[in-house]
């Protein structure tokens, strides 16, 4: 989908997040130099057009205590994919869910999936219990915990050609 | 841990991780709702924000439908990984950068504003590091929000 210059500038000006003080699309308009106005109104039609999926505060979740991460990977006949894949998208446990591409000869799971928990044991038994309820005990599966989480940015999807400077420190939003 | 973190925040999180207000005074908007007042909201977000528990207030995207991105993973001998990860970190199109517990130890997600860009910066990032990156774009998302409410006790 084709972006508004607008949306552009505003898109990279977000990386930094919205400004904590009062009147943030204000502050935000002038840094961006517009007004006030069209900056809430091309993130109005940005969230109507469904291009941004949420709008909020973005958390640390490592730094809130969610230190137990786990990617599951399944290898899924290609025709019962999604079907499973909305089951599994449906656990409450299930933060993210999605097909992907295959690396043939690497790595053959199509379906991943990301449960966040506080405590590994817990997030086992999630495991166990997604893996019984869709009857993938035969399948060919692996769990990745995290071990560590190296400094992570916000998207770049902008096409400034200059890249926004990161705050130092910046760390959040799990895959 | 969650010790640190006022009655005021814990609200706001559970409250703010979807449809932050979009109008002029969001955050006065926020105190109304909690009962408290403007400057208090502020406060607490600066706090959130410096103590490291919150990233920032913004958006994320529905992937694939603006600018290109794909997960990526590498296999990296165990005594180089701290070494590449650096690396990496000084690109601005990789974020969510994990070390994971497998052959293929290096794990993150590329973005950029359309596939060439993505496809140029993934051949730097071989050139840099040496390594091969392998690519798992995605087909088709099933479940995408890691707003998910947070288990305070």
């Amino acid at each position: 989908m084709e972006l508004t210059a607008l949306q552009h500038q505003l898109i990279e000006e977000l990386r930094n997040g919205l400004p904590i003080c009062s009147h943030p699309y204000r502050t935000l308009a002038d840094s961006i130099g517009t007004s006030e106005a069209d900056v809430m109104n091309a993130l109005h039609q940005l969230m109507q057009d469904g291009l941004i999926n949420r709008f909020g505060a973005i958390l640390r979740h490592r730094a809130l205590g969610y230190q137990a991460n786990a990617m599951c990977v399944f290898d899924i006949p290609d025709q019962d994919v999604r079907d499973i894949g909305k089951r599994m998208a449906a656990l409450s446990y299930v933060t993210l869910c999605y097909q992907r591409e295959r690396v043939p000869g690497i790595w053959p799971f199509n379906l991943y999936c990301m449960i966040h928990g506080r405590e590994k044991m817990i997030v086992r038994a999630q495991i166990r219990h997604m893996v019984a309820q869709l009857g993938l005990t035969d399948v060919p599966q692996k769990v990745l915990f995290s071990k560590r989480c190296f400094a992570q940015h916000a998207g770049k999807y902008s096409l400034s050609p200059t890249s926004s400077v990161i705050p130092a420190g910046e760390q959040h939003e799990p895959a | 841990m969650d010790k640190t973190l006022s009655p005021i925040q814990r609200r706001l999180i559970d409250v703010c991780q979807h449809n932050f207000p979009i109008e002029p005074d969001p955050y006065s908007t926020l105190a109304t709702k909690l009962g408290c007042d403007e400057a208090t909201v502020i406060d607490a977000f600066k706090d959130l924000k410096a103590k490291g528990y919150l990233a920032r207030i913004g958006a994320t995207y529905a992937t694939g439908r603006i600018g290109a991105s794909t997960l990526a993973a590498m296999e990296v001998p165990e005594a180089d990984i701290e070494k590449v990860a650096q690396k990496l970190g000084r690109f601005t199109e990789i974020n969510h950068n994990y070390e994971r517990e497998d052959k293929l130890n290096l794990w993150f997600v590329v973005t950029a504003a359309d596939q060439p860009t993505l496809t140029r910066t993934i051949r730097d990032i071989e050139i840099v590091t040496s390594l091969k990156v392998h690519r798992m774009p995605m087909v088709e998302h099933y479940r995408l929000d890691l707003g998910f409410a947070l288990q305070w006790n």
